[in-house]
């Protein structure tokens, strides 16, 4: 350790002279950036923005009292239990999709090029726009809430067997072993060895996907796929701004609750 | 381990089965919550059956009427691919510049909402809840919203994804700031060094990696996402996807669902090595 007796001034020369791999990386960001600004465009309303903005954010801050209150099938508190229900089923459907795919996906369980391919699959899968999944199920069901279930539990399964697969890829293979020189059935294996191992991440998993699949629910509204996403959609595309503010704030208070709830239940879930 | 004194409801109403050891002392063993659980779920799922209209039977009997328009996109028409380079650059242009403004917006606002930064609990509150209520606002409503104020196209699309990369980058940020370790800042601090200069040498080095993580990892979803958002006319390919699919025309939607997962793949293993470079 000579480097000690250097002064801070002779430590700092001795410094590795970075700057170049920095300014290229600062240079190769702002062209990007720079390249893509280009794609900006807009058609402009003619300065009237602002007035716009004004109308619409006035009408979202006087929500109409009478939709908030009322238990009609066309109140929100009906609306947002329909995608509570609606969020809630898939989640449970995609998982019960998922879980047999995440096991088919995992490395350690069988030869790798199953896996791969299940994978691509499961990718593939994912990318498809949910719009795109919630028109091919209403030519299945027909428009309403039961389109938007299986349109919910078709784009969980992306995210769904991921998480899974990496839970099942993080299995402690000892405890097997040592049930099985134990003497334990296959059975007793799966029961004691393997659940106890999985679930707790699993459930914790499908917690915070339906908490996502509830703020997505919006998205299913567009096609008519049920939910609160399609009284939304309608009540924008006609301007009524007030009814928007109501929407919105039984939405934002539901999320809300339903958020800090489901980390509360995901902390207990990992304290066990 | 050490039993609270009054037991919980359920410990109450079903009595936990009692052990007495070889020493004499005794171990309770409270039932497992499993069957209150399981009753709860069915009740959901029960109740949620009955809204939504589920019907299994519906299901299994239409279920090939999902494929027909599946089916109908193969094969997909490759001479078409020609018009679709350009929305699929305008998307990820769009989430590019969306993600990268939505993520230089948030840092103030993530130190202003960090508590080991901030005395002032007001402030961090304030800061807090205004994260949580942007994330919970739905992208589309958004879009939607910036299209009527900048009109349709992919500027109103591009404040989407700020407002929403926002949201969430910003939230993971105060979590990373306030598990930092604070002896570096109370070191400089000590020191007489200013608080912005403290916080850029002491926390700023050590959220960066984690935080550029984050933003490519939100980057990723946000192209995904992007293809929804022409859907409200935010421009990028929702817009031509959705135009497509109101013509019937799938043999171009296949080839729209093709390039949009090449660019997805792409994407994500680009941002994946840059993640694994990071860390």
């Amino acid at each position: 350790m000579n480097d000690i007796k250097l002064t801070p001034a002779e430590m700092l020369s001795k410094e590795p002279r970075k700057w170049i791999t920095t300014l290229l990386a600062v240079l190769v960001t702002v062209m990007i950036l720079a390249w893509s600004g280009s794609a900006l465009e807009s058609n402009s309303t003619g300065g009237s923005g602002l007035s716009v903005a004004k109308g619409i954010f006035l009408g979202i801050l006087h929500p109409t009292a009478s939709m908030l209150f009322t238990l009609g099938t066309n109140g929100v508190p009906y609306l947002l239990l329909e995608t509570m229900c609606i969020a809630f089923l898939g989640t449970l459907v995609g998982a019960v999709i998922s879980i047999p795919l995440a096991f088919l996906g995992a490395g350690n369980i069988v030869p790798k090029p199953i896996a791969i391919v299940c994978r691509v699959i499961v990718m593939a899968i994912r990318t498809i726009p949910s719009f795109v999944y919630g028109l091919m199920f209403i030519m299945v069901t027909g428009p309403g809430a039961f389109a938007g279930l299986l349109t919910m539990s078709v784009c969980s399964i992306g995210m769904l067997s991921k998480m899974f697969i990496e839970t099942i890829e993080d299995l402690d293979r000892g405890i097997l072993e040592s049930l099985s020189a134990a003497g334990c059935t296959v059975f007793d294996k799966i029961r004691y060895g393997i659940i106890p191992q999985l679930m707790p991440s699993f459930a914790s998993t499908l917690i915070y996907r339906f908490d996502m699949n509830l703020r997505d629910a919006t998205v299913l509204g567009i096609v008519g796929a049920g939910g609160i996403g399609a009284p939304l959609i309608f009540a924008m595309n006609s301007y009524r701004w007030n009814d928007v503010g109501a929407i919105l704030l039984g939405l934002v208070i539901l999320v809300l609750i339903v958020e800090w709830i489901s980390s509360k239940l995901r902390t207990a879930l990992m304290k066990g | 381990m050490k039993q609270s004194d009054t037991p919980k409801l359920y410990d109450r109403i079903f009595k936990p089965r009692k052990y007495t050891l070889e020493n004499g002392k005794t171990v309770n063993e409270r039932h497992s919550r499993l069957p209150l659980v399981l009753i709860l779920l069915l009740a959901a799922v029960i109740v949620s059956g009955e809204v939504t209209g589920f019907s299994i039977t519906t299901l299994l009997g239409r279920l090939n009427y999902f494929f027909v328009m599946l089916f109908d996109m193969f094969p997909p028409d490759w001479a078409y691919m020609k018009d679709v380079w350009s929305p699929l650059w305008d998307t990820i242009k769009m989430s590019l510049l969306g993600s990268v403004i939505g993520a230089l917006l948030c840092i103030p606002a993530a130190v202003l909402s960090s508590s080991n930064l901030i005395r002032n609990r007001a402030v961090t509150a304030f800061f807090k809840f205004f994260f949580s209520v942007v994330r919970t606002l739905p992208t589309l409503v958004v879009a939607l919203i910036a299209t009527y104020i900048f009109g349709l196209g992919t500027f109103a699309g591009t404040v989407a994804i700020a407002v929403f990369t926002f949201a969430y980058c910003g939230k993971i940020l105060y979590e990373q700031i306030e598990t930092v370790d604070m002896g570096a800042h109370e070191a400089l601090e000590a020191l007489g060094i200013g608080k912005l200069s403290a916080i850029r040498y002491s926390v700023w080095p050590q959220v960066l990696p984690s935080f550029l993580s984050t933003v490519l990892f939100c980057f990723e979803g946000n192209v995904r996402y992007a293809s929804i958002l022409g859907y409200v006319g935010a421009g990028g390919l929702g817009l031509i996807l959705n135009e497509k699919i109101g013509w019937r025309e799938y043999p171009r939607v296949g080839m729209i669902l093709i390039a949009l997962f090449v660019a997805v793949v792409a994407i994500e293993s680009l941002s994946s090595w840059l993640r694994s470079k990071l860390t």
